[in-house]
């Protein structure tokens, strides 16, 4: 088998099993007063500790969530609400149109709902988002902007935007930004103080740790209006009873992503590369999307489109070969939908809905992409046939 | 070997084969995949997104492919153990079917869209794509029997359970598409197949059937045609032209309907009246008395073989409509259209639905159903 969608999630790391299991027997309540409920918060705060030193944050910036989905929605729909109760006038939140649906769909309900107003930051047909491109956005009307959300690296076809150079923008204006960092950390140099941001969403199980828990990096002076409202933990912004042994879990995991993040980018990038010489060896027509260059994508990324192909079919015939990847874009339900962030970078919807994505992790190895080489070229002449079999038809 | 008593089991010669199977997310097509999985084949489950709008999929609204279905049939392909994709038909699915089913209505006639779907979409778009991505059959819940000839070749067969057959809507499948098909449940009866979904643990045993026109979730034809033919108000008249009423549309009748008339005055005779036809063209709707709804003959277009077409006129039975009583009738291909002769009189047969020929249980072929003879009647 090989497993090509790291990006997905990611084997735990034993040290973050070993950190985690540690704290399942044990009986505490970080909230709770006694010696019981102590031990369990000085294992909370430790890990709020790690982490801070991990991320560049100072320890109180740490708002510990349910993982990258509740801390995308924390941000977005929190810090709007706080700004437009603050201000009536501030509506306009200014969005990446590649944003995972974490960020898009929270932003579209408060288009739907809260009466915002959505400014589609335009991308280059790497998916980036450019400094300028977000001051022109910003200088329309910049007291009636009441957010900006921009990923720092897009989960399907890895380009990494310039997180600080926009962070730089919206701090000139006084309006916060936020980033989601999900796929970044691990991958690229990363410090919540050196960003200019105002909140950062990071998870566990995308670096090695658990699911079900990640943070929302929230600078001091921002106080978003709660999405859960209960016990007061977390800075009054996120109630519910604190996640002792995933806290644990996810501070380790996060410790040794960034320590070894150097190394480990350099390994797999090595290995990308090979994949990605593998994938056009195998297929001379195929479209490496997002920036070529290593330096503007994630190391651990390949995404392609494969003419003549729907990409539903191929992962369906690479996973009859135990080669296991993702179209990048399926919802809930698995319906195959040309991808958004495709789409907002200007590719044409065919070429969309065509596009495979291989992601590699911290136990790939050579081994993976050579099973992925061997698969590739039978499964593409057979989801190629099967295009022009439905085109026949109609 | 087999725990469940019914269930096919390969013969020790029989290739395997890498079979597609349709998931609904009901019982039927879950138990088929389970059988067509445990006789050793390697099958690989499929939904297919239906609905007109595939946004239901991220809103969870009701339609013939709801999330719960979808949910429903992976889970049933979990506990089988079989690879399982949702692939989106939706597109071909209001082309071929719903589009088709709306026009057929416009235009005074009866449509079945279930039969068009088995004809359009699962043996065809679908059945394509299979056979192009390297699988060897489709395989159906469908209620049919598919009986393998000696020197090769292939029948379809009704169900042993009549009351679930569906071989109606797989006759207009041509010899080639049967020789793709697999229908693992027709030689099972249906309470059969909900003990065996139970033992099985497949948790849609209990699921209830559907009977619905699937892409018309509330049941409401009606309803669905008025939204996309709009209201036209029309005469109703009796079999000498004379003005009985008024109807919103030509369109919401169907031959042989009693109900929802509106007619002020009863009958001279004081008999219940019946629609006797349909003329979208000037949209009247002319009702009569039940005899005139009494046919004697019909000719039917796009006739479709299970096998050889058969030469000259012959003996057959055949059903007339969905659920339908099977009557004797002799049968001949005259330019490319069927003609078909009734031994006795049926009544109410709507042009748009299918012929379907049978000998014995074989199905012999099916063709739609375009003008009907019938006796003519004063008012």
């Amino acid at each position: 088998m090989a497993y090509l969608d790291h990006a997905a999630t990611t084997p735990m790391l034993p040290e973050a099993v070993a950190a985690m299991t540690a704290q399942l027997g044990v009986v505490g309540n970080a909230s709770s007063l006694h010696a019981a409920g102590r031990r369990a918060r000085r294992v909370v705060e430790e890990s709020r500790e790690s982490l801070a030193e991990s991320l560049g944050a100072r320890p109180s910036e740490i708002v510990l969530t349910g993982g990258g989905t509740e801390s995308d929605n924390l941000a977005v729909k929190g810090l709007y609400w706080a700004r437009r109760d603050a201000d009536p006038a501030r509506r306009r939140v200014l969005c990446s149109p590649v944003e995972h649906h974490a960020v898009l769909d929270a932003v579209h309900w408060l288009a739907e709902h809260e009466g915002a107003l959505v400014d589609y930051l335009p991308v280059d047909p790497y998916g980036r988002v450019h400094p300028d491109a977000l001051r022109e956005a910003v200088e329309r009307d910049p007291s009636s902007v009441a957010l900006i959300t921009v990923m720092w690296a897009n989960n399907e076809v890895g380009t990494v935007q310039p997180v600080a150079e926009l962070a730089e923008v919206a701090r000139e204006f006084g309006i916060p930004m936020h980033a989601d960092a999900v796929q970044a950390l691990g991958q690229v140099p990363l410090s919540f103080a050196d960003s200019g941001l105002t909140a950062l969403t990071v998870t566990g199980h995308k670096i090695g740790g658990p699911y079900g828990v990640g943070a929302l990096l929230l600078a001091r002076q921002a106080t978003p209006v709660p999405l859960l409202h209960g016990g007061g933990q977390e800075r009054d912004v996120r109630s519910g009873t604190l996640d002792v042994p995933g806290a644990a879990g996810f501070a380790t995991a996060a410790a040794l992503a960034v320590e070894r993040r150097e190394p480990y980018a350099a390994a797999v990038g090595a290995l990308r590369d090979e994949l990605i010489a593998a994938v056009r060896g195998a297929v001379p027509d195929v479209i490496l999307n997002g920036d070529p260059a290593p330096a503007g994508r994630l190391a651990a990324n390949a995404h392609f489109s494969f003419p003549g192909c729907e990409g539903d079919a191929l992962l369906m015939l690479l996973d009859a070969q135990g080669v296991e990847c993702s179209t990048g874009s399926a919802c809930s339900a698995g319906v195959p939908q040309p991808s958004h962030v495709l789409l907002a970078m200007g590719a044409d919807p065919l070429l969309a809905r065509a596009s495979l994505r291989f992601s590699l992790g911290h136990t790939s190895t050579r081994a993976d992409v050579e099973a992925l080489t061997a698969a590739l070229t039978p499964a593409v002449e057979r989801a190629r046939n099967a295009g022009l079999a439905a085109a026949a038809r109609r | 070997m087999s725990d469940f008593p019914g269930a096919p089991t390969l013969p020790s010669d029989s290739p395997r084969l890498r079979v597609l199977a349709a998931m609904s997310g009901g019982v039927d097509s879950a138990v088929a995949a389970a059988r067509a999985a445990e006789a050793g084949h390697e099958v690989t489950g499929v939904h297919l997104a239906l609905s007109a709008n595939p946004q239901s999929f991220r809103t969870g609204a009701r339609g013939c492919c709801t999330i719960e279905d979808s949910r429903d049939a992976r889970r049933a392909a979990d506990v089988i153990g079989i690879p399982f994709y949702v692939w989106d038909l939706a597109e071909r699915f209001r082309e071929d079917v719903i589009d088709d089913f709306v026009a057929e209505y416009a235009a005074g006639r009866t449509p079945n869209p279930c039969l068009r779907c088995n004809e359009k979409i699962k043996f065809a778009a679908l059945l394509d794509k299979a056979i192009a991505l390297g699988f060897d059959a489709v395989c159906t819940g469908h209620y049919a029997r598919i009986v393998e000839l000696p020197g090769g070749g292939r029948e379809l067969h009704r169900a042993v359970d009549p009351a679930k057959d569906q071989s109606y809507v797989l006759g207009v499948l041509d010899a080639e598409q049967l020789a793709h098909s697999m229908f693992p449940l027709g030689d099972t009866t249906k309470d059969a197949i909900r003990q065996e979904a139970e033992r099985r643990g497949l948790a849609v045993a209990k699921k209830p059937d559907s009977h619905d026109i699937c892409f018309i979730a509330d049941g409401d034809t009606q309803g669905f045609l008025a939204k996309h033919l709009g209201t036209a108000t029309g005469d109703i008249l009796d079999a000498d032209g004379s003005k009985l009423g008024e109807h919103d549309g030509a369109y919401g009748f169907t031959i042989g309907q009693r109900k929802g008339l509106r007619i002020g005055r009863p009958a001279a005779d004081g008999k219940p009246r019946y629609v006797l036809d349909i003329s979208p063209v000037n949209n009247t709707v002319t009702v009569g008395p039940a005899e005139g709804l009494d046919v004697l003959g019909l000719t039917a277009i796009r006739p479709r073989w299970c096998g050889e077409e058969p030469a000259g006129e012959a003996a057959y039975t055949a059903q007339l409509r969905a659920h339908g009583e099977e009557v004797p009738v002799t049968a001949a291909v005259v330019d490319g259209e069927l003609t078909v002769r009734l031994a006795a009189p049926v009544r109410g047969i709507a042009p748009g639905q299918a012929v379907v020929l049978y000998d014995g249980t074989r199905v012999v072929g099916s063709a739609t159903i375009a003008t009907t003879q019938r006796r003519a009647v004063t008012a």
